[in-house]
């Protein structure tokens, strides 16, 4: 019976490690639980090779020199971003992070890598959804398509000045995925009209229709899968994280990023309520971060009291409190609405909703041929019929997978050679 | 001098130091023309206390000082100083030192079990000693944890904990981070034990000491994953004390 049990185990072990080599073998993904792929990390069997270590340099951008950054955010001391460079010309990859992400987040550095063996020289722009960039590089509050597209623009512009002396460059492209890969569509278009860059192509990676619909989601994911509602919250953290902590033992205070949650739950027992009600904790806190940076920022009024100083040993216990209160749509409806409409008094809820949105620049998205997707069709952030939508516009420079979550399987061998194929200029 | 170790009275200088150069206000400063915020904490925090976030914090304004003092010596001094040492040992030798020191380490484990009157652990942490010492070549090996011996960690701060000491106030510590008023008082007993009746009094070697306490010191930052603001959270000092008011409440649950 044992010898039945090692043999069949073995014969699972080889199977695996042949449908991991194989390039002809159909897609196989092993999470076919959307959120499950979301969450877990891809067996090391079906990950794609990556290098140890590529030549990079971190470089730090002063945006506004004259800003005078809040004492709250001692810490802060201009934009970082990251160059991986070839010793050889090539073209330039710019890689836009995603929903409160940074430029060396963990995701960053694997894409940074895979895109550097594919032959580019690569910069990583941290999210302007995320606090750093937020104090840093935004002119308003972050949100608006528009607005956040011309920041990074900015920031881009400013990231090549810095580096053009020390690399040669033969071309542009540029990538991003989640929220960055809706910010690559805008800035796309930002680049059609100002002709800096002249992208020869764009790859927007698992990126949402719908802006709102899509953090709405995420929200509800929270919402709706802690056991008792909110309300019970604490409860539900403490026991899932009295679980962590008696598998690991040796949890500690590590880094609490959405990467650590994740992380975090492989040593649970999976249950879907768990996974989601994670996944939309890890929405939860970056959408924290960045209303309440954004408010210090702008003067305060909804978060913090408006002209009062915060400095560095403002105790902000209560504001944190309130701002993992706050949802998106709160946000959106006491504090972005209003703040657009005073720059645009005509603008309703309905044409800011519009307006944050791919249908938003569609008549482009179907013309300009340098636009490539890379999407899933159990992508937990998407509305019913959305990829449908997706593969209408994008027709065949679309290409969509069957399983792999929210960007579960981007590190996956055939997701990464569908992206380099189509920077580099093949079918995708 | 042997008592007070290093360690403390270095700590014990620094916190003198910034008590006296810390303004200590945590309210955001207000003049007559403030308006409270649309949000505020009474309209939209409903449910009952106390909140997971409102750890008890009487010294926070000298705590984030402390706080800011660590993410600078972090910076500028001990990360640099763990890079040195990554990056002139190999992986496998910065495993056996590990080892070793966990070893040494292994006098409080079996003092605060046996405090705790965990007679069970106290036997094994006292089996992991004598196998580790020998079998495990002075410790670098762990053969203990393979024969199923696995590390039963206890220190005085879970000792008071065990017998219903409360938390006391959040502590930032500095270099030492994230404790409380039990914590520290723990930290301080388990420093002067290794000292005077631990490790320490049996090599007897003020210099060996020394090395033992920077070498662990470099050992435990090399061990922790944390790097200041790499939550990307403006709220990093309030979840990190949340966290390890969690954590050490677990411990002394278990």
């Amino acid at each position: 019976m044992t010898r039945l049990y090692t043999l069949i185990l073995l014969m699972v072990c080889l199977w695996w490690a042949q449908s991991a080599s194989a390039a002809s073998q159909p897609y196989f993904y092993p999470f076919v639980n959307p959120y499950e792929a979301t969450v877990m990390e891809l067996p090391k069997a079906y990950e794609v090779k990556l290098p140890e270590y590529v030549p990079t340099r971190e470089f730090t951008l002063d945006v506004f020199p004259k800003r005078e950054i809040p004492d709250v955010f001692w810490y802060e001391d201009g934009l970082t971003c990251s160059l991986a460079y070839q010793d050889h010309k090539a073209p330039l990859i710019f890689v836009v992070a995603g929903t409160g992400s940074r430029y060396n987040t963990p995701r960053m550095v694997k894409l940074q890598k895979a895109l550097h063996q594919g032959g580019f020289h690569v910069i990583t722009i941290t999210s302007p959804t995320h606090m750093d960039f937020v104090v840093n590089a935004s002119e308003g509050l972050p949100g608006d398509s528009l607005d956040d597209a011309k920041d990074l623009y900015r920031v881009m512009e400013m990231a090549y000045e810095k580096v053009r002396e020390k690399i040669e460059v033969s071309s542009f492209a540029l990538t991003g995925y989640s929220l960055g890969a809706f910010n690559a569509a805008h800035i796309a278009k930002l680049d059609d009209e100002k002709k800096r860059f002249n992208f020869s192509k764009v790859l927007l990676i698992n990126p949402p229709v719908s802006l709102y619909d899509s953090v709405t989601a995420l929200d509800q994911l929270l919402v709706e899968n802690i056991p008792g509602g909110l309300g019970k919250f604490d409860l539900w953290f403490k026991s899932v994280l009295a679980k962590l902590a008696s598998v690991t033992k040796e949890m500690g205070h590590t880094e609490l990023s959405g990467d650590f949650i994740y992380n975090a739950y492989k040593r649970l027992p999976p249950q879907e309520e768990n996974l989601a009600a994670l996944i939309g904790l890890a929405f939860r806190m970056s959408s924290a971060n960045m209303i309440f940076t954004a408010d210090v920022m702008n003067g305060g009024g909804y978060i913090v009291p408006k002209n009062a100083r915060l400095n560095n040993s403002t105790s902000l216990t209560r504001y944190a409190m309130v701002s993992y209160r706050t949802r998106f749509v709160d946000y959106f409806n006491e504090y972005f609405l209003p703040y657009s409409q005073k720059r645009d008094p005509y603008l309703t809820r309905q044409g800011l909703m519009d307006r944050l949105s791919l249908k938003s620049i569609e008549p482009y998205l179907k013309s300009t041929g340098k636009i490539g997707l890379i999407h899933n069709e159990d992508d937990i952030i998407l509305m019913p019929g959305e990829i449908e939508y997706l593969q209408g516009v994008f027709g065949n420079r679309a290409r969509v997978f069957p399983t792999g979550g929210h960007m579960g399987n981007m590190f996956h061998p055939d997701i990464v050679r569908s992206m380099i194929n189509f920077l580099s200029g093949k079918e995708i | 001098m042997k008592f007070p170790s290093g360690r403390i009275s270095l700590v014990s200088t620094v916190i003198t130091a910034m008590l006296l150069t810390c303004g200590c206000s945590t309210l955001p400063q207000t003049g007559p023309n403030t308006v409270p915020p649309l949000r505020t904490y009474e309209s939209v925090v409903k449910e009952d206390g106390p909140h997971l976030l409102e750890v008890s914090d009487s010294i926070e304004g000298f705590n984030r000082g402390a706080y800011r003092f660590n993410y600078n010596f972090d910076k500028y001094f001990f990360i640099p100083v763990v890079r040195t040492y990554e990056f002139i040992l190999p992986d496998y030798v910065e495993d056996r030192i590990s080892n070793a020191i966990d070893n040494i380490n292994e006098f409080g484990n079996l003092t605060n079990n046996l405090f705790q009157l965990k007679f069970k652990d106290s036997g094994i942490t006292l089996g992991r000693f004598i196998i580790n010492s020998t079998v495990g070549i002075a410790g670098l090996w762990d053969p203990a944890t393979t024969f199923g011996l696995e590390r039963q960690p206890e220190d005085f701060g879970q000792t008071l904990g065990h017998y219903g000491a409360g938390n006391g106030s959040y502590i930032v510590l500095p270099i030492l981070g994230p404790s409380n008023v039990r914590d520290t008082s723990g930290f301080i007993v388990d420093s002067a034990a290794f000292s005077l009746i631990g490790p320490s009094a049996w090599v007897d070697d003020t210099g060996i000491s020394a090395a033992f306490a920077g070498t662990s010191a470099v050992d435990k930052r090399h061990r922790i994953p944390f790097r200041y603001h790499q939550t990307g959270s403006p709220f990093e000092y309030e979840l990190l004390r949340m966290l390890y008011t969690m954590k050490r409440d677990f411990d002394i649950a278990n």
